[in-house]
């Protein structure tokens, strides 16, 4: 399965994109623009990998010299104990991991739209329940929780881990998406629909939501960095399908075998370094999508605030024009930024 | 109703919460736990037998409202059952081995990643665009390295091939726990290697958010106006800038530190730190289910009073919680 990112603008693999788009793509900062190619070259790797894998990677070589093999160009990342070729794991495990990720990212992101919007729009009792069940599952640490419901699991499959970590992931985007939308929700356009007498569903699915787009690109980041964190930690403590092979049951494999006592570093240090970059093609991505949000952010080119003197002529919110429309912003910001 | 009283009541919502889904998930799942643990520790008593049914609510051990009860009053009491790995040992006695382990190692290292991140943070933002800025896309990718294999690699180049650090463990073989001289210092010797990694892989979330908000109250006016009375930059910087912004920060600490917790945990594996990381794997591979939940449990409360302490830290700092009383 591979879903498409909301966000890829990479034109490596969106190379059929309209004008737009383009557009859209210049408009992003470097980063984003450096995390977006990084993904891309993940995602290529979890399509094509399994095409390129030279050998099966269960396949365990019995040649005696094959067990814990040092890296060549037979191959490339070297053996484990049993013989097996750690390259042919390291691109399978990129596609299982990046699946269940990105799976996750959906299902979970589509639950916390569902509770955001839902909390905000009908707002009353379902806000209240809603938000307090937002927040307390906010602030209950989710991997204690996840280990306890994937060990009662008796089948550890991808699917029931899709479900479980999705189920647990959606709190965060939710709690933003019910800020915004409590934004949204007053504004002239949501008012002169609902008078046109549109159907609630309506107004929710084309007024509210089209113009949340980007919160809910940064929460399904968000998310997706989650989940890759959350499934490799617990595969790495054996909470998976052990028989498949994803970036956390190798390093699984690896420690259990004691990969780094025994200096077999080409074993654990591949499959650590694909989960670290694909975390940081995301981090990467989400500053950019902050950066677009908050202009502030941005690199100032040289514009530094310790020397403020120099920063007045360049400030980028000239006092006349732009005062008081800052100032609502300020205060939505402080409505927002309230503990629950 | 003050500030600090609503926070509390929250809390206490969040961990009953936690109680009643730690009861229903036995309760909910399929498969037979008791069987099965059983099945893999055929020396357990018939006692034993009954004790595990009782907690994980097989075989109709009375109404659901009556285990309910009982449970809160075990849980009330400490009293998490008996432990099937280590049988006849109590699960709370093995929590009580190794929670302080944990609370003293997590604990230290969190505090000083923070502390250090916030100043890295509050610099990083006022020199926006200078060199810290520069450093941002290595910074991010410590963020996203899972702790587990940041210790890995530590491991590998300061204990495996540069013999400066210990492999593992909390002491040196031989040595009997107790405070004592020789403990104390081996102890701190061999949680060096641990507490490094948690700062280096946690440092660079509190410096950037601690950036962001920084950059953000910068384009505030009031900075603009202490600017303009001419104070001194640094005074600026620190009275004006930062500790407007360590509020956020403040905040952002309380949601985060489940996150750091949870990645600590599962780095204490790397180092076979014998804290509560060790206990949960040990927990998972024999699937010692009343450990777990307990683990759970104990790992939930410790994150809840941490965000407690924090609120109260808002509250001292931040006269607007103290002034928005009954306010949402």
């Amino acid at each position: 399965m591979t879903v498409a990112l909301p966000i890829s603008t990479d034109p490596a693999v969106v190379p059929e994109e309209h004008q737009p788009r383009r557009g859209l793509w210049r408009r992003l900062p470097t980063r984003a623009k450096a995390g977006a190619i990084m993904l891309g070259a993940f995602i290529l790797a979890a399509i094509i990998g399994p095409l390129l894998t030279p050998y099966d990677p269960s396949f365990q070589n019995p040649a005696p010299g094959l067990s814990l093999h040092p890296p060549d160009a037979a191959h490339l990342l070297g053996t484990t104990q049993s013989g097996q070729d750690v390259f042919s794991q390291l691109l399978l495990g990129i596609r299982l991991t990046l699946e269940l990720a990105l799976s996750v990212g959906v299902v979970a992101t589509v639950l916390s739209v569902v509770v955001g919007v839902a909390a905000a729009y009908l707002g009353g009792v379902w806000d209240e329940v809603l938000s307090l069940a937002t927040n307390v599952f906010l602030v209950i640490p989710a991997l204690p929780l996840l280990i306890i419901l994937l060990g009662y699991l008796p089948q550890k499959g991808q699917t029931a881990t899709v479900l479980v970590l999705a189920g647990l992931g959606w709190p965060w985007g939710a709690r933003l998406i019910r800020a915004q939308t409590m934004a949204i929700r007053g504004r002239d356009f949501v008012a002169a629909s609902r008078e046109t007498g549109e159907r609630t569903w309506r107004i929710l699915a084309f007024e509210i939501v089209p113009n949340e787009v980007s919160l809910i690109a940064a929460s399904f980041v968000n998310t997706v960095l989650y989940a890759i964190g959350a499934s490799v930690a617990l595969a790495f403590i054996g909470l998976a399908d052990l028989t498949s092979w994803s970036l956390g049951t190798m390093l699984y494999w690896a420690q259990s075998q004691q990969a780094l006592q025994i200096g077999a570093w080409w074993w654990f240090v591949p499959p650590g370094l694909a989960v670290a970059l694909m975390g940081t093609s995301l981090v990467l991505l989400n500053s950019g999508i902050d950066e677009l949000g908050n202009p502030r952010l941005r690199d100032a080119g040289g514009a530094s605030a310790a020397a403020w003197h120099k920063l007045r002529p360049t400030d980028p919110t000239p006092v006349l024009g732009a005062a008081p429309a800052r100032r609502r912003w300020r205060g939505g910001r402080q409505a927002g930024g309230e503990l629950p | 109703m003050p500030f600090i009283v609503r926070r509390l009541i929250f809390y206490l919502v969040a961990a009953w919460v936690a109680l009643t889904i730690n009861f229903f998930i036995p309760r909910a799942m399929p498969g037979n736990a008791v069987e099965s643990i059983m099945a893999k520790f055929p020396n357990l008593q018939p006692s034993a037998y009954k004790a595990l049914q009782a907690m994980l609510g097989v075989g109709h051990p009375g109404s659901l409202w009556d285990q309910y009860g009982a449970y809160l009053g075990n849980v009330l009491h400490f009293n998490f059952g008996v432990d099937v790995t280590n049988y006849p040992a109590n699960v709370s006695t093995l929590l009580a081995q190794t929670i302080p382990w944990t609370i003293t190692l997590v604990g230290t290292a969190t505090v000083i990643a923070f502390l250090a991140g916030t100043v890295l943070g509050i610099v990083a933002g006022w020199r926006h665009g200078g060199w810290l800025d520069r450093v941002l896309p290595g910074l991010m990718f410590f963020q996203a390295v899972p702790y587990f294999f940041l210790a890995l690699i530590l491991l590998e180049l300061l204990a495996v091939r540069g013999h400066v650090l210990p492999l593992g463990q909390g002491y040196a073989g031989g040595l009997v726990p107790g405070w004592h001289w020789d403990f104390i210092v081996s102890a701190v010797y061999h949680s060096l290697l641990p507490a490094f990694t948690i700062v280096i892989a946690s440092v660079a979330g509190w410096m950037l958010q601690m950036r962001n908000v920084m950059i953000t109250t910068i384009g505030e006016d009031y900075m603009l106006a202490a600017q303009a009375k001419g104070l001194p930059g640094r005074r600026v910087m620190f009275s004006y800038a930062a500790r407007n912004a360590l509020l956020p920060q403040l905040q952002g600490f309380g949601l985060a530190v489940g996150f750091v917790v949870s990645g600590a945990i599962v780095m204490e594996i790397v180092f076979s730190y014998p804290g509560i990381g060790l206990l949960l794997l040990n927990a998972v591979t024999s699937n010692d289910f009343p450990l777990m939940q307990a683990i759970f449990l104990v790992i939930t409360f410790a994150v809840l009073l941490a965000n407690l302490i924090v609120d109260m830290i808002i509250v001292a700092i931040d006269p607007r919680a103290r002034a928005r009383e009954g306010a949402r």
